[in-house]
């Protein structure tokens, strides 16, 4: 009994012990590798990771929703893409040639909408046919890019609008905008998931579907929500990102489906479903991008940095194993 | 009670599948404060009943009638509206959520912005749990409750709705006699409460010591209803089967062999300590105990899924480390696994591939499976042991409990081997495969293998064993020869209590 | 019995609909486009996917015995880079003993991550995804590989070679797939491969070595995905770093295709080698038709999602998931 519990301490405790780790190891590792002179653990150092780390950050918040919830999503990297272009695209539409910077919520609108009817579309395939949402999902991964690639072939997308770049630059209290998008996102997931019915059942169906099923939980229609707020977080995160770029290749966003995989894992969701946290999440989140910025300090190239997340990743799993081994008695299966 | 209109009847129920008649004019009733027992072998419609009865099967005719209303089951939902609880023999919890979370599945209350509203949740949920007389709160995680709470968790459930009936599926399966009194005792204050309960069981002597009447189905088929006081084991077990079945105690009548396995001062851990016996050949020894005793695991031991953290293990008088399944087998032992499904059988593939499993490696012609040869081996156990499949290409998971066993019993069989262990061989078997079963295990034991038996069905064990080991708490308590052992000091030792320590 | 046979029936309508649909579409692009059909088409399609295909055999292997393998792109581009760096280095020769080595290494370490410790397949080759191309991109020092000279070397007879009239990477291909084919409906390893993914626990209690059976089938994925990045470095004698990324998505949609579970335990060689054609048909029938390379993602998935659910569907012999 007090086994569970502790190992369940330590794996959500573990994700901050690692970004602590990280830290001083890269004050210390900087300190003697680093090209730039700047500390590490510099105030503005640390409030730009926070901004890059928006992009995978809002999606890993949704990612962390449907995992709980059991199921996966291998397309938002696509879904990502499409609302960037829809963002971009839409600007230059004569329809709205008209509407001077009122464009811009409308462009925004749009980009959410669509993002939020491709997950919604993944949560109906999902919930009608009950193909599973690993394949449901690598289809659409491979269909969403095919759509992406199909507004203007091989070439990027681009528009600028400077009140949006702007907006998108702004910063208050401190915070970019990607941060507060960041932060505002944890916050309304971290609300749902703990406050609200909707979210506890998310966990009651990821932990035994069928108790839920027999509880009177509607499955179906709760799974295509969770789909259909990744989509819509997939497509906010595109456009928080592209207000500032503005402009779009074709393939971007791909292996963002890893990444926030990586960082809801790290995070200490559990890959079958039923328990999980947005806060871990966040740690998780935090981690990769420390990592990221940490090596890239120090003067390891982004070969490095993928090499090395693989491996922690894989470390974290094997760690999680061995937390939860019950000792010599076990049953040899 | 007499005058009472019944909380729930169902009348003429008919329920057919493509070419089955799966209910055949069922009529069945239940009077409030009253517990029927609903029996029968498997198959026999009780499961297809109660999803009717839960409005997860539509009756192809008939009527549900609860008092004088006439109903209809649109779901599952609308049957626990209606105030009609089932608390299922395998647990339906989320065991990462809390007590009250599981309890209130489904309909937490809410406040505004969907919110939950935590306050009133733990308040009812503590309500409930105070009327059940448990030790754990609303908030404690249900992963961390044992298999008993657990159950009491579900029965909860039942008592959030104005629960006109409550239907127990096996629901002592998995408990302790201690935890079997606290569930009996919660049955008797909802049968206080006039609460209509049926209670779905294999276990005779739970029937008799809490049930009113008895239904009883065989076949699809009603078979009528007894009042439990006017009726006994015999006359029921006849309704159920249409025939008498032979439950005798064993008679050793053939001589034993030499010790083919004996295990000395055994221990796993905490699971079970100091274990010594011996098995001979053409000797069948029963193991005897609760759920958790150890019984399996020493089984387990000897199959070379666990280490022993102390202890000998001989076999024909050597001593011997059991490091693996594939050295168990290797070694002569062989285990007929607790869990049919789960770990006996892949259900997914055919009888053949099933049964020659373990030898797969040794039917070889060049680099290829020799599938001839694997035929021939299904043939002749299919004989031998006359299990009835359509043909070797049957997927396993296709056939019945009964013939499941059997395939399981002959891929052991046709390893040859000198010890054969079987863990509840006859779990989930209809009475008429189970009398085969018991027969066969004798059979064997006369042809000269060593057999163990682990069973957890008094009758069973006191039916095929020569001798019989009575577990309690991970111990050896005592060692019966089959004229010492009565009904009554075998059910002491296997409780802790009046055993002697002898080897 | 009735319903066994109703099962049967539905399996087999599953197992032969996806042929079924496969010849239907092969009917409709040839009346589209009469050279679809022709020799010459047929023999560049198969060519084509010659890769993805040596590839999918392997994984077919994983996915039976209940597990994933997204980490086959990366080590594709993996083997790719490094049997070109070796090839200038210590020659051809070597360089493919020396290359198929190391990818086996890489194969060897994944299965014992997920056969001997137990690890989740997914997470797992996720991870060996990046880090594996984290690698490649190390190894090559970010730089894209090629042969110095490319006129005098034999080399490229893996990748453009042909003998008796038909491309090497297809000779290759229809040899793999029918040793592989042999190995695992005819072997004892083949016939513990579907027990350990049909029920792992089961087969452990059969005395059938879990780990070990899992292990070998990551080696034998690992040992496909080496033959496709020779067939891919031959065929260029040069290439990027990322070649082979992306790779894993149209492998497994091949292989689940072909109607193989993604839980185990289900799924032939045979039935692959049809996804991967299917897959390299529709990829050619669109460009033939006039449609840009994109459009068959569409239409890949379209196939998929449709593929997987009227097997389901026949299963459970509904159309319409049960879930509320």
């Amino acid at each position: 009994m007090q086994k569970g519990t502790l190992s369940k301490a330590l794996a959500g405790g573990a994700i901050w012990g690692f970004i602590i780790l990280e830290l001083i190891f890269f004050s210390i590792a900087g300190s003697y590798l680093s090209i730039s002179d700047q500390a590490f653990m510099d105030w503005d150092n640390m409030l730009l990771l926070l901004k890059q780390s928006a992009p995978i950050g809002i999606i890993a918040m949704g990612m962390t929703l449907v995992m709980v919830n059991g199921n996966i999503d291998l397309s938002v990297g696509a879904t990502f893409a499409i609302a960037a272009i829809i963002l971009l695209d839409s600007m230059t539409w004569p329809i709205f040639a008209g509407l001077g910077d009122w464009v811009i919520p409308v462009a925004w609108l749009l980009a959410l909408a669509v993002g939020t009817f491709l997950g919604a579309l993944n949560g109906l395939i999902v919930w009608k046919t009950g193909v599973d949402a690993f394949i449901v999902t690598l289809g659409s991964m491979l269909g969403f890019r095919g759509i992406v690639f199909m507004f203007n072939g091989e070439n990027p997308t681009s528009h600028l609008n400077w009140t949006l770049v702007d907006f998108a630059e702004a910063e208050f209290l401190g915070f970019a905008t990607a941060s507060w998008f960041l932060v505002a996102v944890t916050i309304a997931i971290w609300f749902l998931m703990t406050k609200t019915v909707h979210g506890r059942n998310a966990y009651a169906i990821g932990d035994n579907r069928e108790a839920a099923v027999n509880a009177g939980i509607r499955v179906g229609p709760h799974m295509m929500i969770n789909f259909a707020i990744i989509g819509f977080l997939a497509a906010l995160s595109a456009v928080v990102f592209y207000s500032e770029s503005g402009s779009v290749n074709p393939n971007d966003g791909q292996l963002y489906e890893l990444w926030v995989i990586t960082a809801v894992v790290l995070g200490g969701t559990k890959i079958t479903g039923g328990a999980g946290s947005v806060i871990g999440t966040f740690g998780g989140v935090i981690a990769i991008q420390l990592l990221r910025k940490g090596l890239g300090h120090i003067g390891a190239d982004t070969s490095t940095v993928n090499l090395v997340i693989g491996l922690i990743l894989i470390a974290v799993l094997f760690l999680d194993r061995q937390l939860n081994i019950k000792g010599k008695e076990e049953l040899k299966v | 009670m007499t005058d009472a209109k019944p909380v729930l009847h169902l009348d003429n129920i008919v329920k057919t599948f493509p070419g089955v008649r799966a209910l055949d004019d069922v009529s069945f009733s239940v009077m409030p404060g009253e517990v029927h027992a609903l029996m029968g072998e498997n198959g026999a419609g009780k499961s297809t009943l109660m999803k009717v009865l839960g409005g997860i099967y539509q009756p192809d005719g008939g009527d549900i009638y609860m008092g004088d209303d006439k109903v209809v089951m649109s779901g599952p939902l609308e049957a626990k509206a209606k105030g009609i609880v089932f608390i299922h023999q395998e647990l339906s919890l989320a065991e990462e959520l809390t007590v009250a979370e599981n309890i209130y599945l489904g309909e937490l209350p809410k406040k505004s912005f969907g919110r939950v509203d935590w306050g009133k949740l733990a308040e009812q949920t503590n309500a409930i749990l105070q009327k059940l007389k448990v030790g754990f709160d609303a908030k404690t995680r249900v992963g961390d409750l044992s298999i008993a709470n657990q159950q009491m968790v579900e029965i909860a459930r039942a008592l959030t709705v104005d629960a006109k009936a409550v239907i127990f599926d096996e629901p002592t399966a998995s408990l302790t006699d201690a935890e079997k009194v606290v569930l009996f005792d919660v049955i008797a204050d909802l049968k206080r409460d006039g609460v209509g309960i049926i209670y779905i069981s294999h276990r005779m002597e739970e029937i008799f010591k809490i049930t009113d009447r008895i239904s009883v189905l065989r076949d699809g088929q009603y078979q009528g209803t007894v009042a439990t006081a006017d009726s006994t084991e015999e006359s029921v077990t006849q309704m159920m089967i249409g025939r008498k079945l032979d439950l005798s105690r064993n008679v050793s009548h053939h001589e034993l062999g030499d010790v083919a396995l004996e295990v000395r001062g055994l221990s796993c851990g905490k699971l079970y300590q100091d274990v010594s016996f011996e098995v001979r050949r053409g000797e069948v020894l029963g193991f005897y105990g609760l759920v958790g005793a150890g019984r399996t695991e020493i089984a387990e031991t000897l199959f070379g899924l666990r280490d022993p953290s102390a202890g000998r293990i001989l076999l024909d008088g050597e001593d011997v480390r059991i490091q693996s399944p594939a050295d168990a087998i290797a070694r002569g032992i062989s285990l007929v696994p607790e869990d049919r499904k789960g770990q006996g059988l892949v259900l997914g593939m055919n009888c053949r591939d099933n049964m020659t499993l373990p030898q797969v490696d040794d039917l070889k012609a060049g680099p290829f499976v020799a599938e001839g040869a694997e035929v021939a081996i299904f043939d002749q156990y299919r004989d031998r042991l006359d299990i009835r499949t359509p043909g070797w290409k049957a997927r396993a998971g296709n056939l019945s409990g009964g013939n499941q066993q059997k395939i399981v019993i002959g891929k052991w069989l046709s390893m040859h081997p000198s010890v054969l262990i079987v863990d509840e061989p006859t779990r989930g078997i209809d009475v008429g495969s189970k009398s085969e079963i018991h027969k066969l295990l004798r059979e064997l034991a006369a042809q000269g293998y060593a057999v163990m038996v682990i069973s957890s069905e008094m009758p069973e064990v006191l039916h095929v064993s020569d001798r019989i080991i009575a577990m309690y708490s991970g111990r050896v308590m005592r060692t019966f020869t089959s004229d010492e052992v009565t009904e009554d000091n075998l059910i002491q030792a296997i409780s802790g209590l009046g055993g002697d320590q002898a080897a | 019995m009735a319903t066994l046979s109703k099962e049967r029936l539905g399996s087999v309508l599953a197992s032969q609909g996806i042929l079924i649909a496969f010849v239907l579409f092969m009917i409709a692009f040839t009346i589209a486009n009469p050279k679809f059909l022709s020799a010459d088409n047929v023999l560049s399609v198969i060519r084509s996917s010659a890769i993805i295909g040596v590839i999918a055999l392997g994984v077919t292997f994983v996915v039976i015995s209940g597990n994933l393998d997204l980490s086959v792109g990366s080590m594709m581009s993996f083997s790719t880079i490094v049997v070109l760096d070796l090839h200038d280095k210590i020659g051809p020769l070597m360089a493919i003993p020396a290359m198929f080595a190391m990818t086996l290494c890489l194969g060897a370490f994944i299965g014992f991550l997920v056969g001997y410790l137990r690890l989740n397949s997914l997470i797992v080759t996720l991870g060996m995804l990046s880090a594996i191309h984290g690698l490649t991109l190390t190894y090559s020092g970010g730089q894209n590989m090629d042969i110095a000279d490319k006129a005098g070397t034999w080399f490229g007879v893996f990748g453009q070679g042909d003998a008796l009239g038909i491309p090497v990477p297809i000779l290759i291909f229809v040899l793999l797939a029918a040793v592989l084919g042999m190995v695992l409906a005819k072997t004892p390893f083949g016939r513990k491969v579907y027990a350990v993914g049909g029920n792992g626990t089961a087969a452990t209690f059969s005395g059938i070595p879990r780990a070990r059976t899992v292990f070998y089938c990551y080696l034998t994925s690992a040992f496909c995905v080496a033959t496709a990045g020779l067939i891919q470095a031959s065929r260029s004698l040069g290439s990027q770093n990322t070649v082979g990324q992306g790779l894993e998505l149209e492998v497994l949609a091949a292989v689940i295709l072909g109607g193989a579970s993604l839980l185990g335990g289900s799924g032939t060689i045979f039935k692959t080698v049809i996804g991967v054609l299917i897959l390299g048909f529709i990829q050619n029938g669109l460009l033939l038709v006039g449609l840009q390379f994109y459009v068959q993602f569409v239409v890949t998935w379209v196939i998929i999602t449709l593929a997987v659910w009227l097997d389901i569907a026949a299963k459970r012999g509904k159309l319409w998931s049960p879930i509320a």
